[in-house]
């Protein structure tokens, strides 16, 4: 199968990923396609990775899993400190700061 | 021979990989301010809780003297013009020169975040503790104030640095989110108005995180295009005119779309009233001044470099870019009455003045830029640390209601913001008109001169509100049960700095532009 395919892959993946951030309403869930966009972008790294011939984009993909990792330790804390407070991660809810 | 075959060749034979090496001097002070925010992580988990804040302070603060002092070295000895640490990190002069103006403007905003004149400070003294909860009268009766918001800080001005000298689009891409992600969780530790304050946090990071997700992406699509991340690469590409075009139009407009994001260029902007008016007040002067040199920084580099030979193509949207932002950003601010929120949009509207400096690529452009930014960082701390000092029980007294005659009851300090907004505005003999100015100019000489009308236009309308906050502060009489002044000693300092910077930058600016026009003599290095 040529990378091409895992490319559309990819573009349907962050594509899927960045329309559910801009519909869905959970927190939660909101933060889960930011990190389905992260690794289409993984996916995308290594097919190029493949297409080229060399190992750059594998490695990058490392380093986007770990920055990745990173940024759940921190928006599960923060998403959490808000649950606690509002009794619920509803993004909509959040609506104290306006116009 | 081609990387991956030298590295299976090197794997066959079982030999050793060769190590990197790293120039550890040329990058000194990013590694020094990284340090000391591991060291103030170690204090933290190992000293008592009544000596951590004596041990914070002066840590970062040296941390961040001695790092702007490398700094001022690595630029006064020679003039570095080279990459560092195998091409990922470039040292050049305008680099050295954000790099100085970020470790200036941190030790500014450093006396904010230490203040404690009242004794609390404007930190949550525990922040997981829930908000109106028995924990956090408990930790608000001992009187003790949690104090991780000095390492948080460090780690962000270290990413802040690493931001506009990365030469390689995934190293940009760490230091973002190096620099980021602890000002996700700096906006979300206020000690008053904490739902407001927890709210900024998720906003930022929610949206942040988006934003990042498309500058990564647009850094695959330009890796499929030009075979590498390194800035040089890719700019060798496209100026062979190789390679899809739709690969590297697609890559630079994600791309593009993450770094505006920074910046909170218009049309993505919306995050930025909403956590500049939530984060605590210090924390909302440092992701003023410092986060903003570091964005425009990249945002420098990535066209200077690697899109120059692109010119033609992210021209016009970039124009278009810089007009709603410089136009939309001022029409908003006039219909704000918190304080914070309309210097929030006041912000907008100076990023896109300074726009129309990336849209020259010239190199009075980029000095211009530079010293906008440096003279706007110490204009806006400054503002900033004046809103923190005005108060009533409740805390900051941030509507402008609250404001009105102000200047009765404390001409100076009212005179003092006033000319914060007057420098603002651009009134001549004040840092803000030189660099608007210089920018402006610069547009004009890269025949950008609409863009220049607009920007002057749009001035013109951001004068008004300006002028209607000196107009509320001491043409109205001051309410019995008015906010009072509090000012702590740090606070103090830090308005002065401020001050003394914003009137002798506009004053006698000739240092400072001949030091900018210096540092990019050679421009960015390749």
């Amino acid at each position: 199968m040529s990378p091409g395919h895992y490319l559309a892959l990819s573009a349907i993946l962050f594509t899927i990923g960045a329309l559910g951030v801009l519909v869905r309403r959970n927190a939660i869930v909101v933060f889960m396609c930011v990190e389905l966009m992260l690794n289409a972008t993984n996916l995308a790294f290594v097919s190029f990775s493949r297409m080229h011939g060399e190992l750059d984009g594998q490695i990058i993909a490392f380093f986007v899993m770990v920055v990745a990792a990173a940024e759940v330790v921190v928006g599960l804390a923060i998403i959490m400190t808000i649950f606690r407070t509002r009794r619920s991660s509803s993004v909509d809810d959040a609506n104290l700061l306006k116009y | 021979m081609s990387r991956s075959s030298h590295v299976s060749a090197v794997l066959a034979q079982g030999g050793e990989i060769p190590a990197p090496h790293i120039e550890y001097g040329q990058i000194g002070p990013l590694l020094l301010v990284l340090g000391v925010a591991v060291a103030g992580v170690l204090v933290e988990a190992f000293a008592g809780r009544t000596w951590r804040y004596y041990l914070q302070v002066p840590v970062a603060f040296l941390g961040l003297a001695g790092a702007l002092v490398w700094t001022i070295l690595l630029g006064w000895r020679d003039d570095p013009h080279h990459v560092a640490a195998e091409g990922a990190l470039g040292v050049d002069g305008p680099t050295l020169f954000l790099q100085g103006t970020i470790l200036v403007l941190a030790l500014v905003c450093l006396l904010l975040i230490a203040e404690r004149g009242d004794g609390r400070g404007a930190f949550a003294a525990q922040a997981s503790a829930l908000p109106g909860s028995e924990a956090e009268q408990r930790t608000a009766a001992a009187g003790i104030t949690q104090t991780e918001v000095f390492p948080l800080m460090m780690f962000a001005v270290g990413g802040m640095l690493m931001f506009p000298a990365s030469n390689d689009l995934l190293t940009m891409f760490v230091a973002l989110e190096v620099m980021s992600l602890p000002l996700y969780l700096l906006c979300g530790l206020a000690r008053r108005r904490r739902l407001l304050s927890q709210e900024a946090a998720v906003k930022y990071f929610l949206l942040g995180a988006f934003s990042s997700a498309f500058f990564l992406y647009g850094t695959a699509l330009l890796y499929g295009y030009a075979g590498s991340v390194k800035l040089a690469d890719i700019a060798t590409q496209i100026s062979k005119d190789a390679g899809s075009e739709t690969l590297l139009l697609a890559g630079v407009a994600l791309l593009s779309a993450g770094l505006l994001f920074k910046l909170g260029a218009v049309p993505f902007h919306m995050w930025k009233p909403d956590v500049y008016q939530g984060a605590p007040t210090p924390i909302t002067a440092l992701m003023a001044s410092c986060t903003l040199v570091a964005a425009f920084g990249a945002i420098l580099r990535v066209y200077y470099v690697a899109f120059e030979t692109l010119k033609w193509d992210w021209e016009p949207i970039l124009w278009g870019v810089s007009i709603l932002t410089m136009v939309i950003g001022a029409i908003i601010a006039i219909t704000q009455t918190d304080l914070k929120r309309m210097l929030a949009y006041s912000s907008i509207a100076h990023a896109g003045f300074l726009l129309t400096g990336v849209v020259a690529t010239n190199q009075n452009g980029l000095s211009g830029t530079l010293f906008y930014l440096a003279a706007y960082g110490f204009t806006t701390i400054g503002a900033f640390a004046v809103i923190t000092m005005v108060r009533d029980a409740g805390g900051e007294a941030a509507h402008l209601s609250r404001w009105a005659g102000l200047g009765k009851r404390s001409p100076v300090v009212a005179g003092v913001f006033a000319f914060f907004l007057l420098a603002f505005a651009g009134i001549p003999l004040t840092s803000g008109f030189t660099g608007k100015f210089a920018v402006f100019k610069a547009a004009v000489e890269a025949h950008a001169t609409p863009l220049v009308v607009v920007g002057v236009v749009s001035s013109a309308v951001a004068a008004f509100f300006y002028v209607r906050v000196i107009v509320v502060m001491f043409f109205s009489e001051p309410e019995a049960d008015g906010p009072t002044v509090v000012a702590g000693p740090a606070t103090a300092a830090a308005v002065a700095l401020g001050l003394t910077a914003t009137v002798v930058l506009g004053v006698l600016p000739q240092p400072l532009l001949d030091l900018a026009g210096h540092a990019t003599t050679h421009m960015f290095v390749r």
